[in-house]
């Protein structure tokens, strides 16, 4: 049992090998009750191995894993009746409408959802009676995160739930499973969108080459919440750096913008800094030309963390 | 839901897709009903010496009950399983508390009922449109016979879905494993067309002996009750290396 009742997911120095090749290089993971946990990181990165093991379809080469106070790899069918799954790929069986799939499932648990309720919450409801090998691909996802609901589940797991949609049936699946947060659910989500990771997460790992190579909440991911504020401007010709009050800072130049170079300020207290350019600029009725400030995004911070060369 | 009732619940939905699937009630239903009325038409009421002159079309009856049973059984299984394996549905049912049994059962068990109504339906027609006894001597022979074919064959459907790749390849390695024991176990000919070297080739596969065990409850020529013990032993064996292989090899997860 692990000390906090809590902890729902608990993984220490996890990893799997394929031969010579070590796809998970050592992880440690404590996911809380009601977390939605992203799980970041480019095709290959040891996503899809890390899931496949907290799910119980892969043995792990080394390390501890509980899962719902259990081990996966041994856990049974008391177990699979509290977890949720939906793959990164499945067809369900093409000639059942969504209501019979929901209803086959529904008898594979004890203490099911509802299945008329569940449709619903997924917004199927006008498609129940539509067979499933007839539905759009937002749809059919809508079908698999229903189908991982339909035993009630304390977890869920959503491996990719959204790669290939277009971005309004994406903006759908997110809607869903951002539901899932008000059901109270644990959610483990692994993506390769750093949008969606934003969007649904409370928590985010960035996993890169089998290894965690930061965490935390979106907004302070990889030192965001501490890192520079960047403040760009472009000043009337004539007039160069120079000119600036001293209160602003260290200015660099970038050349290239619509007419003229740009400046560039970087710096970690950008109000004492916006507030001595802009008195100066009032002052002198100087237009501050394409005025802008802004902190790296989480885009920035995951090109970063997982574009390091090796060397 | 206690444990059979998850098959029970497993098989009536199996059921419900086998009748909606177009493909299964073509190849597995239609199929079989329109060899027989082919070559029965064709060849019936020529008799065969070999076996007491008895008629043709009474040849066909149990070698169309054959192809209709290993067709309902090995062919649909290899091929729906492999769907279901491709397509993530099987990886995805293990991570449900279905028991893998449970789910066994219910395919196994829609294997079974439609090779029963396949049985009854090829004996019907053959008796109301071609004139062929109904053998109520030998019916537990039959029964018997129906019983181990479709086990053995269930369970080489399950062996062979191991060893399919992919789901384009199910059909075609299906046809390749099957047609060709149709035509040399005497289930397309006559045998007493055939020759004997090829007929004892033949002898060391299943098909044959679950054709002969049927023959032998239909041939009017049987005294006893037609139990054919030696071709069922045959058949139980191949069944049991089929259960073999498939706890060994048959695969929940993808493989593509």
């Amino acid at each position: 049992m692990t000390a906090a009742g809590d902890t729902v997911i608990e993984v220490r120095g996890l990893h799997k090998a394929y031969g010579e090749f070590e796809a998970v290089r050592g992880i440690d993971l404590a996911i809380a009750r009601g977390e939605v946990f992203a799980f970041l990181g480019p095709n290959g990165a040891g996503k899809t191995t890390t899931v496949e093991v907290l799910e119980g379809y892969r043995q792990r080469s080394a390390g501890e894993v509980s899962v719902l106070g259990a081990d996966p790899a041994e856990a049974g069918r008391a177990w699979r009746q509290r977890i949720g799954i939906v793959l990164q790929e499945c067809r369900m069986e093409p000639v059942l409408t969504v209501r019979e799939t929901m209803s086959l499932y529904a008898g594979y648990y004890s203490r099911p959802r509802e299945v008329a309720e569940t449709i619903e919450l997924v917004g199927l409801t006008a498609s129940a009676d539509v067979r499933a090998g007839d539905l759009s691909g937002g749809q059919r996802r809508r079908l698999d995160v229903a189908l991982a609901l339909i035993g009630d589940p304390e977890l869920l797991f959503l491996d990719e739930p959204t790669t290939g949609f277009d971005p309004s049936a994406r903006r759908q699946a997110w809607e869903v499973i951002a539901s899932l947060r008000e059901l109270g659910k644990t959610v483990f989500l692994t993506t390769h969108y750093m949008e969606e990771a934003q969007y649904l997460a409370d928590r985010v790992a960035i996993i890169r080459a089998g290894e965690i190579v930061a965490e935390g909440r979106p907004s302070q991911l990889g030192g965001r919440a501490d890192a520079a504020t960047t403040i760009r401007f472009g000043l009337p010709d004539g007039l160069g750096p120079g000119d600036l009050p001293a209160a602003v800072g260290e200015v660099a130049i970038r050349p290239g913008g619509a007419g003229g170079a740009t400046l560039e300020v970087a710096t970690t207290a950008p109000i004492p800094a916006l507030n001595a350019l802009t008195a100066w600029a009032l002052e002198r009725g100087i237009e501050l030309r394409g005025l802008e400030v802004s902190r790296p995004t989480l885009e920035d911070v995951y090109l970063e963390l997982t574009q390091e060369s090796a060397g | 839901m206690s444990a059979p009732a998850l098959a029970l619940h497993q098989f009536r939905f199996d059921q419900r897709v086998f009748w909606r699937s177009p493909a299964s009630v073509f190849f597995t239903v239609m199929l079989p009903l329109i060899f027989l009325f082919i070559f029965t038409g064709l060849f019936g009421d020529e008799t065969i010496d070999e076996y007491g002159g008895i008629k043709v079309s009474t040849y066909y009856v149990p070698g169309i009950i054959t192809l209709a049973v290993v067709s309902a059984t090995m062919q649909s299984l290899a091929i729906n399983l492999t769907e279901a394996r491709e397509s993530g549905r099987l990886k995805r049912i293990r991570s449900t508390p279905l028991p893998a049994w449970a789910f066994v059962a219910g395919r196994v068990g829609n294997a079974f009922l439609i090779s029963v109504l396949m049985t009854v339906l090829v004996t019907l027609i053959g008796h109301f449109f071609f004139d062929v006894a109904i053998p109520t001597r030998t019916i537990p022979a039959l029964l018997l016979t129906l019983v181990v074919g479709a086990f053995t064959f269930s369970c080489l459907g399950f062996a062979l879905t191991a060893a399919i790749p992919s789901q384009e390849a199910a059909p075609p390695i299906a046809n390749v494993t099957l047609l060709p024991l149709y035509f040399l176990s005497g289930v397309f000919i006559p045998d007493n067309q055939i020759p004997d070297g090829v007929l004892h080739f033949a002898d060391v596969f299943p098909v044959r002996h679950f054709f002969l065990a049927f023959f032998e409850g239909f041939d009017p020529n049987t005294t006893g009750a037609g139990f054919a013990w030696g071709h069922l032993a045959v058949l139980a064996l191949w069944g049991a290396i089929g259960l073999l292989l498939a706890a060994r090899y048959f695969r929940w997860a993808p493989r593509r």
